[in-house]
């Protein structure tokens, strides 16, 4: 069987020490996976699940009641499920995720064992008891604080305690992630420098240091302070949280960029056009990590103008230089994979001829549009210090991060568990036709939701909010009749979206819990029931493929990718611009 | 052969030395994005030197309970009238003018003057509050204890609202305040109005 992936050779017979940790050989990609591995990705990955599910239910129940028409929920519960929302989706659902995402990089993916199993296991519990006590204070409505608990509104001393476990725990992960690199690197279980996929994880997991101190200097005092015990000034907990927030979603954007080159590797045999250029734009994320956090301070009384232009961009926001490298070098990549393998027709043959009926593709593919195009562009622009003005705290920022948290990062989670079931948990995909569409329904769901929120919030409808006919308010408001329309079209967008989410959920479980076992089967003899990318796996490369290739001008070796970024910063100029254009009609204020 | 000598995934580790010289369009890309990120970072003092509109203000940190007292000043020597049992307040054009937020209400109403500056100061009796003012769409983060002063010219004469646009406790969505822009000679001109048959 040809296969990019490497087979790694039996395990070298001086080095005993391999002897002692029970493994399997993964006999369709030649991983060697560690027992330990095993358990702790599929454990993290169905907390993660069972984190997806509580959460959308949440979104649904949002949803409804935001969607003035149903408007489902009384405000207490409609408050109290938006605080269950936030922390469920973007810190426990993503979180767990990530630790699996850890496990796997640093154990499979460079066939090594994971160091201190009994510390990694309690370190899963740790985290476990800490979000269970964090879910219990919010559905018991001892914590209606949203997600930011920004001080001084006051949440049940217990919740920040589960938050602070939660994230030692994770703390803990990361750094039996590094032990496991080290480790493996002196057990020589591979040569050389990390694989591109495993350094992506290791940015992640960098970043994820950063956020958690983050969190114990944010959460630790918070916990103090609910207790009565010191001050805590409401501008410098909105400081420090931030520190958090936002660089937790530089963790998602490094695991999502790391997946991104995974994805492409399993479906289409994408390749690295550059080690240098891909591997420091991961650096770039770690260096300008707090760039984004100050986004969230540019209209807060707190800080000056210099502070907010300075550290919203370093003088030249390399973050954003990042990511735009990697939106060039993931398609390039996948570009240049299928070029390589004679799928070399004009400038878009490679996309015609993609694998769109593997769900790890379509997943992969959504994700990079959606998250460039919608969350890259919006997020930038709202990033601006003059700009925030106009966006400040109204749906069009939840219509961002939805884009880069939701279709970006959760989209590539969905997109490589279709390849975890069949790899790790050793089943088939179930339900496989509807795991083809899963991608489909929930990323152009989430697209039409994303930019219809977006749309809303620029009517200036807030976000966080419970009631915007303002019916029992002392003054009348009455948005623009565009409005009522513009909020329906993204609550059915958030429907479909959550169909996609449910399908997600279901196929996930059932392949799981009750899939077919995929023990000695070979996955290559089977016509359906697992990705694509595993039946037809991408063909090994030879150095002869390299004929192929053709210099076309300035557009290089991937010419299509080349046009594609260059619609990309037409998009983003023209979305950038306009933003300034109506700033300059507003108010004059300063 | 074109020079290339071998592609490889992420999923492997790369052989020997990866330093190697980027592709002429991967530094073509490089170059382009360096740029726009310049433009991007530019932007912004571009805006502070030649734009109307900054986030900037006077900024000074304010016990609530002295900033509760200094609006309760303000509106008590300004005052024109009443609103549902609300102060409309009317300072002198280019004065000094105080708007409290507090759970749930934006306090008092403010009566100003179409093209002539004001220093807006803004703060929170209790927790954040968000300031967004509907329909221009302008949106400040409100925090207790910090007074933020802004300089706002309304350009147009109307009818305006105060959003909370920042959650503020379970009465939240019921907090919203009013401004009042007279035109140049100092008629209130209704384009809509928001509460017929309230005598204005």
């Amino acid at each position: 069987m040809s296969h990019t992936i490497p087979r790694p050779a039996a395990p070298p017979a001086e080095a005993p020490v391999l002897e002692r940790w029970k493994s399997r050989i993964c006999p369709s990609t030649g991983f060697r996976i560690d027992r330990h591995a095993d358990g702790l990705i599929k454990a993290n990955a169905v907390v993660a699940t069972v984190m997806l599910l509580i959460g959308g239910i949440s979104a649904i129940l949002i949803l409804l009641t935001r969607w003035q028409a149903v408007h489902l929920l009384s405000p207490v519960w409609f408050y109290r499920i938006l605080t269950v929302h936030g922390m469920t989706m973007l810190i426990f659902f993503i979180l767990f995720f990530e630790m699996a995402v850890l496990y796997f990089a640093a154990g499979p993916l460079l066939n090594s064992r994971i160091v201190a199993p009994k510390t990694a296991w309690s370190a899963f519990g740790l985290m476990v008891l800490g979000a269970a006590l964090t879910e219990l204070m919010m559905w018991t409505g001892k914590a209606d604080v949203l997600m930011t608990s920004y001080i001084p509104l006051r949440a049940d001393p217990m919740y920040y305690l589960g938050i602070i476990m939660f994230a030692v725990g994770a703390l803990i992960v990361v750094g039996i992630f590094f032990g496991t690199i080290t480790v493996a690197r002196r057990e020589k279980t591979f040569t050389g420098s990390l694989p591109l996929v495993v350094y992506g994880a290791a940015t992640a997991a960098i970043i994820a240091f950063i956020t958690l101190l983050h969190g114990a200097a944010t959460y630790i005092p918070a916990y103090l302070w609910s207790l009565g015990l010191i001050r805590y000034d409401p501008q410098v907990y909105r400081m420090l949280w931030w520190a958090l927030g936002h660089s937790s979603q530089q963790i998602n954007v490094a695991a999502m960029v790391a997946l991104w080159y995974l994805l492409g590797a399993l479906t289409v045999g994408s390749v690295v056009l550059n080690e240098k250029i891909s591997r420091s734009a991961f650096v770039l994320y770690i260096l300008f990590i707090s760039l984004a956090s100050a986004h969230h301070l540019l209209v807060d009384p707190g800080f000056g103008p210099a502070w907010k232009v300075v550290n919203t961009s370093y003088f030249m926001y390399m973050a954003v230089l990042a990511s735009m490298l990697h939106g060039f070098t993931v398609p390039a990549g996948i570009e240049l994979g299928q070029r390589l393998r004679g799928i070399n027709q004009g400038l878009f043959g490679w996309v015609k001829r993609a694998p769109w009926g593997d769900p790890g593709f379509s997943s992969l593919a959504l994700s990079v549009i959606v998250f460039g195009f919608v969350g890259g562009i919006t997020g930038v622009t709202l990033g601006t210090e003059q700009i925030n003005i106009l966006a400040h705290n109204t749906l069009r920022i939840p219509g961002h991060f939805h884009a880069t948290v939701v279709s970006g990062t959760a989209m590539a989670f969905m997109g490589i568990t279709y390849y975890v079931i069949p790899l790790i948990f050793r089943k088939k995909v179930a339900f496989y036709r509807l795991a083809q569409w899963q991608p489909y329904l929930f990323g152009i769901g989430m697209l039409i939701f994303s930019i219809f929120m977006t749309f809303a919030g620029g009517f200036g409808v807030p976000r966080r909010h419970y009631d915007t006919t303002f019916s029992n308010a002392p003054f009348d408001l009455q948005f623009s009749p565009a409005v009522d329309m513009v909020t329906a079209v993204m609550a059915i967008g958030g429907l479909i979206a959550a169909v996609g989410g449910g399908i997600y959920i279901l196929v996930t479980v059932w392949s799981v819990f009750f899939g077919e076992s995929l023990e000695g089967v070979d996955v290559t003899t089977l016509r359906t029931g697992v990705p694509q990318g595993l039946i037809r796996p991408p063909r090994k490369l030879v150095p002869a493929d390299t004929a192929a290739i053709q210099e076309r001008g300035w557009l290089g070796i991937t010419p299509g990718t080349m046009v594609l970024v260059l619609i990309f910063l037409a998009a983003f100029a023209l979305y950038y611009f306009t933003n300034w254009k109506q700033l300059a009609a507003v108010w004059k204020i300063g | 052969m074109n020079g290339y000598e071998e592609f490889h995934s992420g999923l492997e580790a790369p052989k020997g030395v990866w330093w190697k010289p980027a592709h002429k369009s991967e530094k073509i890309w490089f170059g382009i994005a360096f740029a726009w990120c310049m433009v991007l970072f530019a932007m912004m003092p571009l805006w502070h030197w030649k734009g109307g509109q900054n986030p900037s203000g006077i900024r000074s940190k304010v016990d609530p309970a002295a900033f509760t007292a200094r609006v309760n000043e303000f509106t008590a020597t300004y005052k024109v009238g009443e609103d549902r049992g609300m102060p409309i307040v009317e300072p002198p054009p280019g004065s000094d003018v105080y708007l409290l937020g507090r759970m749930w209400s934006w306090t008092p109403v403010l009566k100003l003057k179409q093209g002539v500056e004001y220093t807006l100061h803004i703060s929170s009796a209790d927790v954040n509050h968000g300031f967004s003012l509907y329909p221009v769409n302008v949106n400040f983060q409100i925090v207790p204890g910090y007074d933020y002063a802004l300089r706002v010219t309304p350009s147009e004469a109307g009818d305006f609202r105060v959003i909370c646009n920042e959650f503020c406790g379970v009465g939240h969505h019921l907090m919203l305040g009013r401004v009042i822009v007279t035109d140049r000679e100092g008629r209130e001109v209704n384009r809509r109005d928001p509460m017929p048959g309230v005598p204005q």
